[in-house]
């Protein structure tokens, strides 16, 4: 039997897709790496997902999980030699809410559950799932979980490894496991918070119990313009210095903000070199005691305008227009490259200000919009690749970019994950020993290496190869 | 540096080993076994930086000179072990349990963003950042708490801050019964505890929101010291929506609920917990095999 027919014979013909132009749909995900997807596989059920691990598993075959195809670091790219291709998993037919226990404030989803339809579904609980990555329309939790995925209200509620409580996995051999659960203090070790994370490389999450939190009962959402990027910067360290944790707290510059602006008319200050967002949420005299301080803190750095939303239309059009960066520049730019890197939060203003240097100094448009309140950076490089050069000029601004941020006490990745895209940056924050207990997680997990090989961990030889490319794999 | 270099030195890669903090939770995860080197992991708070709001602190050090430190800033860490003059962060990082204010604040692994710890081999292992959001490589930081000091032993951390709260105010009223309102109907209250008879509420934040939660609280509520004494029997962990139905069958003032979260402690032992199904305990045993394969780390702890 072939890979194939066996494929074929636990799911069915529709949702086993091996035409060629199919399969090199599923070559890349949003980062601009590309490999070569096998069989593309549409499981809907648990049992599903089980059989086509064994199959693939049988077939010698190595198993690709991939949810909505967002994430930008490469952690869904399939690689392998030509005719041992993997098997890829695609988890969107698994999009049912299978239970919304109200009383324990949880609910048990699919991998496949987009992240927006599963709070949009508990709002009128007064509930939400607090990670809201921007890409919240599109992503699935199973890819949030993969990545431990992040978002602008992460600032005060924390990643998605706080909203997982437990977590149904197929592990290599097939076999179902739960890790987790709904009680707080379970036997054992943390396997659902080593497994989330993971990218992929541990196992297949066919169920996942989410934590919701409650919607807030009052809100300020504060759309603050500065004079200069500096001025903008040292406000966040300002506020964070002062105590004060906003819900969120985002910064946007002069080109992001002109470009957003023209997309989605949400009234923007066109004179601003960097504007904030900054929500402030919870009780209404915490709150309102907050955003004043806030208001004072960034008046006191200069600040040339504050808005403060006085709807919930209006804070939605704010926030449309945060969240609406990446398609704006979409008009501007044929290419963009995204990056993901973390830096202390009191060296925001200096961080920033190498980062327009190594973008002018490789002759790149840079534009940045990003998680100011964590440290969590996101330039935009933006080029056209059918111009010769252009491409390996974003790469080697992005490679300074990263070095940068490692120097200054930061790390390689926020909330995107280190996929194909970092791998061999690895050894710039880690040593031999640290890495080789990453490995050994994963290890106990897929002693047989199966799920999504070649992402997170540089295998020895490549320790110091840096930037080399999986064969198998071009950009 | 050079306190963690001597502690791995110290560990060692050959004989079994096993690190003290306080003691206050030594019964843990089942009996050391006889004959297990005893060592103390270094001390002290190596770096508080209020403005990034985390603190970098050496596994021996106690919660209550830790907290010195943080108070100093304005600043704490919501750990809130029972005896801070003895817990040290180490031990409550090991075994991995939160105290009353878990139910606003989070598990004690939500509080952690770095590790540096000695492998079974001896070597100084990281994992993790000083830096608030970081998914930099898998999750050794997670693995490690609650481990109870059997995959590796912790040397020093880096946990988040927080700004102390400016009002708090403990509530208390008589309560037979469980209210039928998830949360009494609070936003985000820091505490909720019942043994059978009374309610506790702890309300932090701003003072007039403070005062604002108390009032639409009732006027059956009377200020509270503090929380009360806890059982000093064992310990239970059940899903928070369970409480209600296992109270049915323990007497009034036999146990002390943590609402919210699921964590009850009881007057007296806890009996035996639920087996974990075969294949999670086969994953323990693979993470531990691959950890520490000669069992040298807190033999007879959590026998994985």
């Amino acid at each position: 039997m072939t890979l194939v027919s066996d494929l074929v014979a636990v799911l069915n013909e529709e949702r086993v897709r091996n035409g060629g132009l199919e399969r090199a749909l599923y070559n890349r995900d949003a980062s601009i790496l590309e490999g070569r997807a096998g069989v593309v596989c549409f499981p809907e059920t648990t049992a599903e997902v089980q059989a086509v691990v064994k199959v693939a598993a049988n077939h010698g075959r190595a198993v690709v999980p991939r949810g909505a195809g967002t994430g930008l670091a490469g952690g869904a790219v399939p690689v392998g030699s030509e005719g041992h291709e993997p098997v890829v998993v695609v988890t969107t037919r698994m999009n049912q809410i299978l239970e919304v226990d109200a009383e324990n404030a949880v609910a048990w989803v699919q991998p496949g559950v987009l992240n927006l339809d599963l709070s949009r579904h508990v709002a009128p609980l007064g509930l939400h799932f607090a990670p809201d990555p921007s890409s919240q329309q599109a992503c699935s939790i199973g890819g949030n979980v993969a990545n431990n995925s992040g978002g602008p209200h992460c600032l005060a509620y924390g990643v998605t490894t706080a909203h997982v409580l437990a977590l149904d996995v197929v592990l290599a051999d097939g076999a179902l496991v739960r890790l987790g659960g709904l009680e707080p203090e379970g036997p054992g070790y943390d396997l659902r918070g080593a497994f989330i994370g993971s990218e992929g490389t541990m196992g297949l999450a066919v169920a996942v119990a989410v934590r919701l939190t409650p919607l807030p009962p009052a809100l300020r959402t504060l759309l603050v313009g500065f004079p200069t990027v500096e001025a903008a910067a040292e406000t966040v360290t300002a506020v964070i210095g002062a105590g004060i944790i906003p819900a969120a707290m985002e910064m946007m510059d002069a080109r992001i903000t002109k470009a957003v602006e023209e997309y989605v008319h949400a009234g923007f200050p066109a004179d601003a070199a960097a504007v904030l967002l900054i929500e402030i949420d919870g009780l209404e005299d915490g709150v309102t005691a907050a955003a004043a301080e806030v208001i004072q803190l960034a008046e006191d750095r200069g600040a040339t305008s504050v808005r403060m939303a006085a709807d919930a239309a209006e804070r939605e059009l704010l926030w449309k227009g945060r969240k609406s960066a990446f398609g704006a520049v979409a008009r501007i730019a044929p290419d963009y490259y995204l990056h993901d890197t973390v830096v202390p939060r009191t060296r925001l203003a200096e961080i920033l200000a190498r980062v327009y240097e190594l973008a002018d100094a490789n002759g790149v448009a840079v534009m940045n919009v990003f998680h100011a309140g964590d440290g969590n950076l996101h330039p935009l490089f933006l080029f056209d690749r059918r111009r010769p050069g252009e491409l390996e000029r974003v790469k080697a601004a992005g490679d300074q970019l990263i070095r940068v941020c490692i120097e200054a006490g930061g790390v390689l990745s926020g909330e995107h994950g280190i996929g194909l895209e970092k791998r061999d940056y690895m050894p710039l924050l880690f040593s031999p020993a640290d890495l080789l207990a990453q490995d050994s997680l994963r290890d106990a997990f897929d002693p047989t290496r199966l799920f999504n090989p070649e992402k997170v961990i540089p295998s020895g030889s490549r320790c110091g190869d840096l930037q080399s490319v999986p064969p198998g794999v071009w950009i | 540096m050079g306190a963690l270099e001597d502690f791995a030195v110290e560990v060692g890669s050959e004989d079994a080993v096993a690190v003290r903090g306080g003691g206050t939770q030594w019964d843990v995860g089942g009996p050391l076994h006889s004959g297990v080197r005893l060592l103390s992991a270094p001390a002290g708070v190596v770096d508080h930086r209020p403005e990034e709001m985390l603190v970098r602190v050496r596994a021996g050090t106690t919660m209550a000179e830790l907290a010195g430190v943080l108070d100093r800033s304005g600043q704490m860490v919501p750990l809130d072990p029972a005896d801070p003059a003895r817990a040290t962060v180490g031990g409550i990082l090991s075994v991995g349990r939160a105290g009353l204010r878990r139910l606003r604040h989070g598990p004690v692994r939500d509080h952690v963003l770095e590790i540096r710890y000695v492998s079974a081999g001896g070597e100084l292992v990281k994992a993790g950042a000083p830096v608030v959001k970081n998914v930099s490589g898998f999750d050794l930081v997670r693995l490690m708490v609650g481990s109870l000091g059997t995959l590796g032993l912790l040397g020093e951390v880096v946990l988040r801050t927080y700004p102390r709260p400016r009002a708090s105010r403990w509530l208390t009223r008589p309560a037979p019964n469980l209210p039928p309102e998830p949360l009494l109907g609070l936003y985000r209250p820091t505490s909720l505890l019942w043994d059978g008879a009374r309610l506790w509420v702890l309300l932090e934040g701003h003072p007039s929101d403070v005062d604002a939660q108390a009032r639409q609280l009732g006027p059956d509520w009377t200020e509270a010291e503090g929380p009360p004494a806890l059982p000093a029997g064992g310990r239970l962990s059940m899903a928070p929506g369970r409480v209600a139905s296992w109270a049915r069958d323990h007497p009034t003032g036999s146990f002390l609920a943590q609402l919210g979260v699921g964590v009850v402690h009881l007057s007296v032992p806890a009996g035996a917990g639920v087996e974990p199904e075969p294949a999670v305990i086969d994953l323990n045993r693979r993470l531990k095999d691959r950890f520490d394969p000669t069992s040298r780390l807190n033999p007879g702890r959590m026998a994985a």
